[in-house]
C-alpha cells in the first residue's frame, strides 16, 4: 500500500521532531515538530473554510517557511496544492487559479489587491487566507491565530488519499497561448520520491538547497525527498538565487550537501562565483535538469568543484525525472557535445517511436515515450490535449509522448537530439513559442506575429519575434519589451523584435517558420 | 571625479550599446523599467553590475543586485550617489 506524499513527511516528523526541517537564511528556521503542528493547524483551517478531499488549493506566496507549511497543510487536508509563480503577472495567476477552480487560496498581502481585481473579472472569489509578509512561519501562524479568534477550527484527521488522488497541479506553457495544468497524483509523486531515495541515498544529515520556485517541478525533489528523510531544506531567496558570488558563500555558510537546479545558475557559479575563494566541501551531490548544460561551463564547474557526484537529470513536468546520467569528472578538454540524458529511472519504462508512434529500429532517432507509476494523470480539463499526449498499447499501457527526439545507444543510454514541436527551454523554463505569440498579438499595432528560436552559443537559445505593423511606425524595442514583460513571465520576453512589411508565407498560406528561422540566424 | 549625471549617461550608453542595439537613445528614459520591463535578464543584470563595479570602483552588496536598486536609470543614479558618500 503506497504511502501518501504527506505520509512520508508525517512519518519523518515523528522520528526527527527536533531536527531542523526548513531554514530561511538570515531569517530563521523551523523544526520538523513545529512544521508538523503548523501544517496541522492549516489543515484544520482549510477544512473549516470548506475545502474537501479532492479539491484544489492555490498558493500565491513568496518562497518561505510559510509556503512550505502551506504545502504540507494542503496535502493533509486531502487537497491538491496549486502553486503559482509570485513573479508572474497577476492576470496569468488569476487565469490558473480560476481554471482549476481552487476551493481556497493562501495569498500573501502584497499580491492580493492586484489578484482580486483580475479574479473578479472571471467569477466569484474563492475563500482566501491572507498572510502578511511571508518568511519564517510567523506570517502563517499569525493568519491562523486571527482566524481562530473569529471562530476556532475543529481538529480533523489528516487525509489518507487513494494513490490516484491528486497531490499537486503544476501549470506549464501551453501551445494555444494558455498555460495547462499537469495533474500529478500521490502515487506519481511518491514513486518519484522513492526513486530519488534509491538513487541518491539521502539521510537526515543532508541539507538540500531549495533553489527552484515551488511552481517548478524541481521543487518536488527539493522539498519532498528532504522531508521524507528528515533532512534540512535551505530556502534560497530569489535574489540570492541569481547572484553567483553570494551563492557560493551561502552554500558554505549553510553546509549544503545536495544542490539541484537548472544548469544556467551553475554556469554562472562556475564563471562568476569565485569558487576558488570558497570551500564548497559540504557538497556531495550536484544535480541539474531542465535544459542542456553547455559542456564548457560544466568542465569549469567540475574542475573547480571535483568532489561531489554530478548527475544530469532529464524529464518533463508530466513525468518528473525519467532518465538520469552520472557525469564523472574530469570533462575531457576535447569534448564539445552535451552529455547524454542517460538511462530510464527504475520506477518507469522508456521506448522510442517514429512520427506515427510506430516502433522503429534500435538506434534510430525517434520520440522518447515514458510509461509507469511516475507518469501524470493528464492535463486539467483538457481531454483532447491529454489524449494527444499519450500512445495507448493494446494491453492498456499509457506511454507519455515527451516530444523530445532522442537516440538510444549501448546500455540503454539515451542522447537528446531536439524538440519535435515548437517548445524551447529558456533559463530552465519550458516555453511554447505559441504562447509568446499569443501575448504579443495583444499589442494594438501588431498585425501578424511569429516567434522563432535559434541556437545561441552564449545563451543557449535566442528568441526572435517577427512582426508586421498595423499602421504607422513600429513601436520601439523598449516599448515591445515592456509590453511583453507586462503580459508574460520574464523568461518569455523575446531577445529581439524584428518588424517586417509582411511575414513570409508558405504555398499553403501559413507563416513560413523555416524562412524566419533562417532570417533570424542571418541577422546575428 | 564624475558627477552622478555623467555616470548615468555612461551607464545609459552602455545599456543602449549592449542590450538595445539599433534603439534610438531617447526611448531609454530615467524611468524606463529595465529588469521588470524585460530589457535586462539575470545575465544582463550581472553584466551591468560588473560594468558599474569596474567603471566606477563601487561594490554592490548581494541585496543590491535586485530590481529594487537597479530597475531604472534613476534607481541606478540613486545607488551610485549613495556609494559616493
Amino acid at each position: 500500500m503506497t504511502s501518501s506524499l504527506h505520509g512520508l513527511f508525517v512519518a519523518a516528523a515523528a522520528r526527527h521532531s527536533d531536527r531542523v526541517a526548513v531554514v530561511l537564511p538570515g531569517r530563521g528556521e523551523i523544526t520538523y515538530g513545529a512544521l508538523d503542528r503548523l501544517s496541522n493547524r492549516l489543515r484544520d483551517r482549510l477544512h473549516a473554510m470548506g475545502v474537501c478531499p479532492g479539491d484544489r488549493v492555490g498558493i500565491y506566496v513568496g518562497k518561505s517557511i510559510d509556503s512550505v507549511a502551506a504545502i504540507c497543510g494542503i496535502l493533509k487536508c486531502g487537497a491538491a496544492y496549486v502553486p503559482v509563480d509570485p513573479t508572474a503577472p497577476p492576470a496569468r495567476n488569476a487565469y490558473i487559479l480560476d481554471n482549476c477552480r481552487v476551493a481556497a487560496l493562501i495569498v500573501e498581502s502584497r499580491f492580493r489587491a492586484a489578484l482580486e481585481t483580475e479574479l473578479e473579472a472571471l467569477g466569484p472569489l474563492p475563500p482566501m487566507l491572507g498572510v502578511d509578509a511571508a518568511g519564517t512561519a510567523d506570517a502563517l501562524a499569525g493568519a491562523l491565530d486571527a482566524a481562530d479568534r473569529d471562530a476556532p477550527a475543529a481538529v480533523v484527521a489528516t487525509a489518507t488519499p487513494e494513490p490516484d488522488a491528486l497531490a499537486y497541479i503544476l501549470y506549464t506553457s501551453g501551445s494555444t497561448g494558455k498555460p495547462k495544468g499537469v495533474m500529478l497524483s500521490h502515487e506519481n509523486a511518491v514513486s518519484f520520491v522513492d526513486w530519488c531515495s534509491e538513487a541518491f541515498e539521502p539521510s537526515h544529515e543532508d541539507r538540500f538547497s531549495s533553489h527552484a520556485p515551488f511552481h517548478f517541478d524541481l521543487s518536488i525533489l527539493d522539498l519532498h525527498v528532504a522531508l521524507k528523510h528528515g533532512a534540512s531544506i535551505v530556502l534560497i531567496p530569489e535574489e540570492r538565487g541569481k547572484d553567483p558570488q553570494h551563492l557560493a558563500q551561502l552554500i558554505d555558510d549553510h553546509r549544503i550537501t545536495i544542490w539541484y537546479s537548472a544548469p544556467s545558475i551553475l554556469s554562472l557559479l562556475a564563471q562568476f562565483g569565485d569558487l576558488r575563494s570558497h570551500d564548497g566541501s559540504s557538497l556531495r551531490l550536484v544535480l541539474f535538469a531542465g535544459e542542456v548544460f553547455p559542456v564548457k561551463h560544466l568542465r569549469t564547474l567540475t574542475a573547480l568543484l571535483p568532489r561531489p557526484r554530478y548527475f544530469n537529470l532529464y524529464g518533463p513536468t508530466e513525468t518528473n525525472v525519467c532518465t538520469y546520467y552520472e557525469v564523472v569528472p574530469p570533462v575531457p578538454d576535447e569534448r564539445t557535445v552535451p552529455y547524454p540524458i542517460g538511462t530510464v529511472c527504475s520506477h518507469l519504462r522508456a521506448k522510442v517511436v517514429g512520427t506515427e508512434g510506430e516502433a522503429i529500429a534500435a538506434g534510430d532517432e525517434g520520440e522518447l515515450c515514458i510509461a509507469g507509476r511516475g507518469v501524470m494523470q493528464g492535463y486539467w480539463e483538457l481531454p483532447e490535449q491529454t489524449a494527444r499526449g499519450f500512445i495507448v498499447d493494446p494491453d492498456g499501457t499509457r506511454w507519455y509522448r515527451t516530444g523530445d527526439v532522442v537516440v538510444e545507444e549501448a546500455g540503454g543510454v539515451y542522447t537528446y537530439r531536439g524538440r519535435r514541436d515548437r517548445m524551447v527551454k529558456r533559463r530552465g523554463y519550458r516555453v511554447e513559442l505559441g504562447e509568446i505569440e499569443g501575448g504579443l498579438y495583444q499589442h494594438p499595432r501588431a498585425k501578424e506575429v511569429a516567434v522563432v528560436a535559434t541556437p545561441d552559443e552564449e545563451a543557449g537559445v535566442r528568441v526572435t519575434a517577427f512582426l508586421s505593423v498595423r499602421e504607422g511606425a513600429p513601436p520601439s524595442l523598449v516599448e515591445m519589451k515592456r509590453f511583453a514583460a507586462e503580459r508574460l513571465p520574464l523568461y518569455m520576453v523575446p531577445d529581439r523584435f524584428v518588424w517586417l512589411e509582411a511575414l513570409p508565407k508558405t504555398s499553403t498560406d501559413k507563416v513560413d517558420y523555416q524562412q524566419l528561422k533562417a532570417m533570424s540566424q542571418d541577422r546575428a | 571625479m564624475a558627477t552622478t549625471d555623467e555616470m548615468v549617461q555612461t551607464v545609459k550608453a552602455f545599456i543602449l550599446d549592449e542590450f538595445l542595439p539599433g534603439e534610438p537613445a531617447d526611448s531609454l528614459t530615467g524611468d524606463t523599467p529595465l529588469i521588470s520591463g524585460g530589457i535586462l535578464d539575470s545575465i544582463a543584470t550581472l553584466k551591468l553590475v560588473m560594468f558599474l563595479e569596474e567603471k566606477f570602483g563601487v561594490v554592490l552588496a548581494a541585496h543590491e543586485v535586485d530590481r529594487q536598486y537597479l530597475d531604472t536609470l534613476n534607481d541606478i543614479a540613486k545607488l551610485l550617489a549613495a556609494k559616493q558618500r
